[in-house]
């Protein structure tokens, strides 16, 4: 179905490759103005070029305690997606029932509701049951819009698994556990890593859900967003935001890596 | 497929273990149950549990001198967001999201299909990864990023200058509505990082509709006579539609509901997301803020029927 690719006009080339810098210029300024040595403003071009701003922020005690503490959000809601998001794609993958379409809909309605109504929903669900906000609200949250990625992932593996598979190895005499661990498992396991890679980065990143479920704790992204609206040290929010840029460029990549024989995630 | 074996096979078992497994082959409903039980019993108890306290919440009102919720059905709230200044709120952030949803097309379209019909291998992998990155890369920092850029004395600014185009800066920045002190201080600025944000949203899907248009489709057209813009126009166009459709729900929905962007880099005008936020908070007026945060579900519900017809959903 596919031809090889053919000359596009030049114009269009103009028009996509402008698109895709337009992507990715503000992520390179990024980098640029972690090292630049101007303090007080966003002056372009820097004056002049220096890596003291990692060392300053290096010593930031409130840096490493927001990282510390998004990293252990990020764990909990993965590993909790991981196991939601996985039954839900064993359950979903292959059948066909009433009322399907609709809990398919409710996995997905956490992202595609503005994530201010999510949030906003959370909170007040946890006012109304007087629920103390804590590490565990922003994991619940988090958890919540994290299960799809993870179903997303498992559910396109597992149906691109041959179903012969599974009565073949039943026909050699494995019971249902030992099929799971030997013919099932094998094969789900780079979807789930994937899928848990996403899962992870996107909850490492979130910040509209989590003001709203956060109590005192601040997140790396709620740093940010603190730093966004009242900058106190500049040079040292452009060094967090390069940070955050290469620990999410990671996952990104390894998960695209791992699903690239499967469709596109997403 | 690899499939790992291991040899000697494991031994069939008999005892507890088989008796339950083979109870779960043999009724597949008892086992789908089972399954969806974790998933279900999360999702019921704190996401449905909580989107129905805060449509609960939309008809309670709130008591002016103890700040407590009143938990009295009232319409109260509705008829306060009929009030000129909310209404204002709610068209402005429409007519945002509707501008932000046009300019993403505009942009990403030539994208998608430069993707789709013109690279293949290594460059396709390429412009994958390159719209993809960014679209999971971190939000906060990319808006950041346009703080750095939109400043006064940013890149944007400088590349005017250097360009002799700083008098045409100046004249935007003029503007009534959409001008302001700076392009980080003015909703011409907002506009913007909308579409930076949201632009991969709008071409994976577009990318993904065109990649699906058999290529003998195309060649029919050229052999039957058209000319490039005329396939373009009565051949592509309308197979990619479900495509544009598609990714327009995500950038109509995302802006929609974003109340960081027009706080971050906006001047003081309202948008729904910010009001929303600055009830729940500053306000503590839960019941309002809520019955405020109906009408995005609205709006993109309204849109996500009118899309539908479209035929969106294939494409997503």
């Amino acid at each position: 179905m596919r031809s090889e690719a053919k000359r596009a006009p030049l114009g269009l080339s103009i028009a996509a490759w402008g698109g895709l810098a337009f992507l990715h210029v503000p992520l390179a300024l990024i980098v640029l103005y972690a090292f630049s040595a101007e303090d007080k403003s966003y002056v372009f071009p820097p004056p002049a070029l220096t890596t003291e701003w990692f060392a300053v922020a290096f010593e930031r005690d409130d840096v490493w305690r927001a990282i510390g503490l998004s990293l252990r959000v990020a764990a909990w809601a993965t590993a909790t997606a991981l196991v939601l998001g996985t039954l839900a794609a064993a359950a979903l993958a292959r059948t066909r029932f009433f009322g399907r379409d609709a809990i398919t809909l409710l996995l997905v309605l956490p992202i595609a509701l503005p994530g201010i109504v999510t949030g906003i929903a959370l909170r007040t669900g946890f006012n109304s049951f007087e629920i103390p906000f804590s590490f565990w609200t922003i994991v619940i949250g988090h958890a919540t819009f994290c299960v799809v990625v993870v179903y997303n992932n498992a559910v396109a593996r597992l149906r691109r698994m041959s179903p012969s598979l599974v009565e073949a190895s039943m026909d050699l005499g494995a019971d249902g556990f030992q099929t799971l661990r030997h013919v099932i498992a094998p094969q789900l396991g780079s979807a789930l890593l994937a899928g848990g890679l996403l899962a992870f980065a996107l909850s490492f990143d979130e910040v509209i859900v989590t003001t709203f479920t956060a109590g005192q704790q601040t997140t790396l992204p709620i740093w940010m967003l603190q730093e966004l609206i009242r900058p106190r040290q500049r040079p040292v929010t452009n060094v967090v935001a390069v940070i955050i840029i290469a620990l999410t460029f990671l996952p990104i990549l390894a998960a695209y890596a791992l699903t690239r024989r499967d469709e596109p995630t997403r | 497929m690899a499939v790992a074996l291991t040899w000697p096979p494991p031994p069939t078992r008999f005892g507890l273990l088989r008796r339950v497994s083979d109870r779960l082959y043999r009724t597949p409903r008892l086992l789908l149950a089972l399954l969806l039980v974790p998933p279900l019993l999360w999702f019921g108890v704190f996401y449905l549990g909580s989107l129905f306290t805060l449509l609960a919440n939309a008809f309670f009102q709130i008591d002016e001198y103890s700040g407590r919720v009143v938990r009295e059905l009232t319409l109260k709230n509705f008829a306060a967001l009929a009030e000129p200044a909310n209404l204002d709120v709610a068209l402005r952030t429409v007519t945002m999201a509707a501008l932000v949803t046009l300019a993403s097309v505009g942009l990403g379209f030539p994208v998608a299909h430069y993707m789709a019909r013109h690279t293949s291998g290594a460059t396709k992998a390429l412009c994958y990864i390159a719209v993809m990155l960014p679209l999971w890369s971190s939000y906060l920092v990319r808006v950041y990023a346009w703080k750095l850029l939109l400043a006064k004395e940013g890149a944007v600014s400088w590349l005017a200058a250097q360009l002799h185009l700083g008098w045409l800066l100046d004249a935007l920045l003029a503007l009534p509505v959409v001008g302001g002190n700076s392009l980080s201080f003015s909703p011409l600025g907002t506009f913007v990082v909308f579409v930076y944000l949201w632009l991969p949203f709008m071409i994976l899907p577009i990318q993904a509709a065109i990649e699906r248009i058999p290529s003998s489709l195309l060649e029919a057209s050229g052999d039957l006579g058209a000319a490039p813009h005329e396939t373009f126009r009565s051949v592509i166009l309308p197979l990619a539609w479900p495509g544009v459709a598609a990714g327009s729900i995500l950038t109509f929905s995302l802006t929609l509901g974003d109340y960081i962007v027009p706080q971050v880099i906006g001047d003081s005008t309202l948008f729904i997301g910010q009001v929303v936020s600055l009830q729940q908070g500053v306000a503590g007026n839960i019941p309002f803020a809520a019955a405020f945060s109906l009408v995005p579900i609205v709006v993109v519900g309204a849109y996500l029927w009118f899309v539908k017809r479209q035929g969106a959903f294939d494409a997503l």
